[in-house]
């Protein structure tokens, strides 16, 4: 079954994702972590994955750069980039694609930053990796993406090491390395998770300008509908490993539709002082042990019979807003 | 305002040395905890509210004598805790209990849930063991979990039934306060929703006191009848929670209620540039803490560092120009 990309006709994606599959070979024996997920990205735009541990969100990001662990493997789809299937590219295509197409910046600098090495010199190798330019300019390319992203001090701190500098200044690195070689494509996976909310602000509102200035696509995966609401023009809602909702950023938070998204939002206890927060009863079901019907229904409050037995499809329900779910209230 | 205080704290300061070289001589002092003044009425929730290293969790770990104090005062029902042996110290930490954030590594992975609720109540000697088997069932079933999975170990629960666990083993001895130090933090936004919800319940029913340790300004102005914001070792501001959500007066309560984002796409904030300040409580600034990051901050800010103080509202709020 073919979803949708959702992605408004005059526009023209740099990335798109048609069907992909990930599986993982776990314990109880291969299976399925993100099935039928489909979505694209124009330059500009801003794309939100949002969902809790273990929705898939992450296992989506990792295959758009096809930096999937070990244990995980990319099971059928497309994931297109300027056209051209990247699925289909050897390990040294990929390499080159990496960096200079589409980057990738982690949650945690302080893992994903080489430790023995200085700043300055990760993002100059990187830089060198892609162009054929000389050791002291790939270095005063490292100290223009550091001026880039605003980091304090730029040349002091491309001679320090990740430890040396503090959370936020480490993000801002990974964020600097990110768009040394200029990718059209970057891919932030939570990444202002570890950071507390006065250097998260900072972070958000630095990933929002660079986008305006750079006009790269974007695709931002977060645990956080407050991040959302903050950044995203087109927001995918993912449980257990499917789309459930996909929408443009108001009609999602102005109209959602699925009982998930509605749930999400009733847990959230912000402006909610001393209300009885809607909580989502029970936990998210094991992925290897997924119910037969719609994966949501046993946790759902408007399920109905169908639900348990027959999954829904993932269809326009609105104009531009798309959700799979039987029992959604239509307008 | 006349009820006296279940819990007061006052001038708590937890230093903690830092040492050097082979001879581990002191080059410094981590000044975790500053010298901070604050009540916990019966039935309350005051919240701790801050970003990392500011000492909201110091100052948890303090008051259950998990770290040293090495300043200031804290009475308990009237009875100062510093001078407290015996039977006396003992009945103290039976009335004050703790939950953690983690719930994976507060509870021990070799023990079942039976043997981790229970142990308060064999250490306090608490009833027979026929009695303690009763209230081990009762416990889980007010937390919301199953009693029948008793002798499950702590693995086989995911992180909020988990932090169902803790709850359980905190509410054993029934304590008049529980310190909450970031009990939803590691848990996703429908899970916290549920042991919010499970902790407003206990409030209502069993009349205990929270003190709620948290960096989460949305579940915070969701669950405190009072707030102290902290930075820096220090409180900088302590309010009703609608009073403070409302209007927050001190400069860093001001740009902590910024930085929170809006949850509406229609009312993004304009984000800070950068900064190059990085607050430490090892190079603690002189002055008011807060002055190196402060838009008002004046010479005066950066020699005295001012003390809280009372404003019409009855907040306090510590700040030379507010």
């Amino acid at each position: 079954m073919t979803t949708p990309a959702t992605m408004p006709a005059d526009r023209k994606p740099v990335l798109s994702v048609e069907d992909l599959q990930i599986r993982i070979r776990g314990e109880h024996g291969p299976f399925t972590v993100v099935s039928d997920m489909s979505l694209a990205v124009a330059a500009g735009e801003t794309l939100c994955i949002v969902g809790e541990s273990g929705c898939g969100k992450s296992m989506t990001a990792l295959a758009l750069l096809r930096l999937l662990p070990e244990a995980a493997e990319i099971a059928g789809g497309r994931i297109k980039i300027n056209g051209r299937d990247i699925l289909k590219l050897n390990g040294h295509d990929v390499e080159d694609l990496r960096g200079e197409e589409i980057a990738m910046i982690f949650q945690e600098p302080l893992t994903a930053l080489n430790p023995v090495m200085t700043i300055g010199d990760q993002i100059a190798e990187t830089v060198r990796q892609h162009r054929k330019v000389s050791a002291s300019a790939a270095m005063a390319r490292a100290v223009e993406a550091l001026k880039l992203v605003q980091m304090p001090d730029p040349e002091r701190r491309a001679r320090q090491y990740p430890h040396e500098l503090s959370g936020g200044m480490r993000q801002r690195a990974m964020i600097a390395l990110a768009l040394a070689c200029d990718p059209k494509i970057i891919v932030a996976d939570e990444p202002t998770t570890a950071l507390d909310v006065t250097i998260q602000a900072q972070i958000l509102g630095l990933i929002a300008d660079l986008q305006k200035r750079l006009g790269s696509a974007q695709i931002l995966i977060t645990h956080d509908l407050g991040v959302v609401a903050e950044v995203a023009d087109r927001v995918i809602v993912m449980y257990a490993g499917r789309k459930v909702e996909e929408a443009s950023v108001y009609d999602l938070f102005d109209h959602p539709i699925h009982p998930y998204t509605k749930g999400l939002m009733g847990a959230i206890p912000r402006g909610r002082a001393s209300e009885r927060l809607t909580d989502i009863p029970g936990t998210v079901p094991p992925m290897w042990d997924l119910p037969k019907g719609c994966a949501f229904a046993p946790r759902c409050p408007g399920a109905s019979a169908r639900c348990l037995e027959e999954r829904p499809p993932f269809e326009e329900k609105r104009p531009g807003h798309f959700a799979a779910c039987w029992e959604h209230d239509d307008v | 305002m006349s009820e006296a205080p279940l819990l007061q704290v006052e001038g708590l300061t937890v230093h903690f040395p830092i040492r050097k070289g082979v001879l581990q001589r002191q080059v410094g002092t981590v000044r975790a905890v500053d010298g901070i003044d604050f009540t916990l009425k019966r039935g309350e929730t005051l919240s701790l509210v801050g970003e990392s290293g500011c000492g909201k969790s110091t100052t948890g770990l303090a008051l259950m004598g998990l770290v040293k104090a090495t300043g200031g005062t804290v009475t308990f029902a009237g009875e100062r805790i510093a001078g407290l042996r015996g039977a006396a110290l003992r009945s103290f930490r039976r009335r004050v209990q703790i939950v953690f954030q983690d719930p994976f590594s507060s509870l021990n992975p070799r023990q079942r849930v039976r043997d981790i609720i229970r142990a308060p109540l064999d250490i306090h000697g608490v009833g027979t063991p026929k009695e303690r088997r009763k209230r081990v069932a009762q416990l889980m079933e007010r937390v919301g979990l199953r009693p029948d999975q008793a002798d499950n170990f702590p693995h086989q629960f995911s992180g909020g039934q988990r932090q169902r666990i803790g709850i359980a083993r905190a509410l054993a001895l029934e304590p008049e306060i529980i310190i909450c130090d970031e009990p939803v933090s590691a848990l996703d936004v429908s899970v916290q929703a549920q042991i919010l919800n499970l902790l407003a319940d206990l409030q209502r029913d069993l009349g205990v006191s929270y003190l709620f340790i948290s960096h989460d300004l949305g579940v915070v102005e969701h669950i405190s009848r009072r707030v102290a914001v902290m930075y820096l070792g220090k409180i900088v501001e302590i309010a009703d929670r609608d009073a403070l959500f409302a209007s927050p007066t001190h400069p860093y309560t001001e740009l902590l209620m910024k930085s929170a984002p809006s949850l509406d796409p229609r009312q993004r904030r304009i984000f800070s540039a950068s900064s190059d300040f990085v607050p430490s409580a090892t190079r603690k600034p002189a002055g008011c803490p807060f002055h190196p990051r402060c838009p008002l901050a004046t010479e005066k800010c950066t020699t005295v560092d001012p003390a809280l103080t009372s404003r019409d509202d009855g907040r306090l709020v510590a700040c030379h120009h507010r």
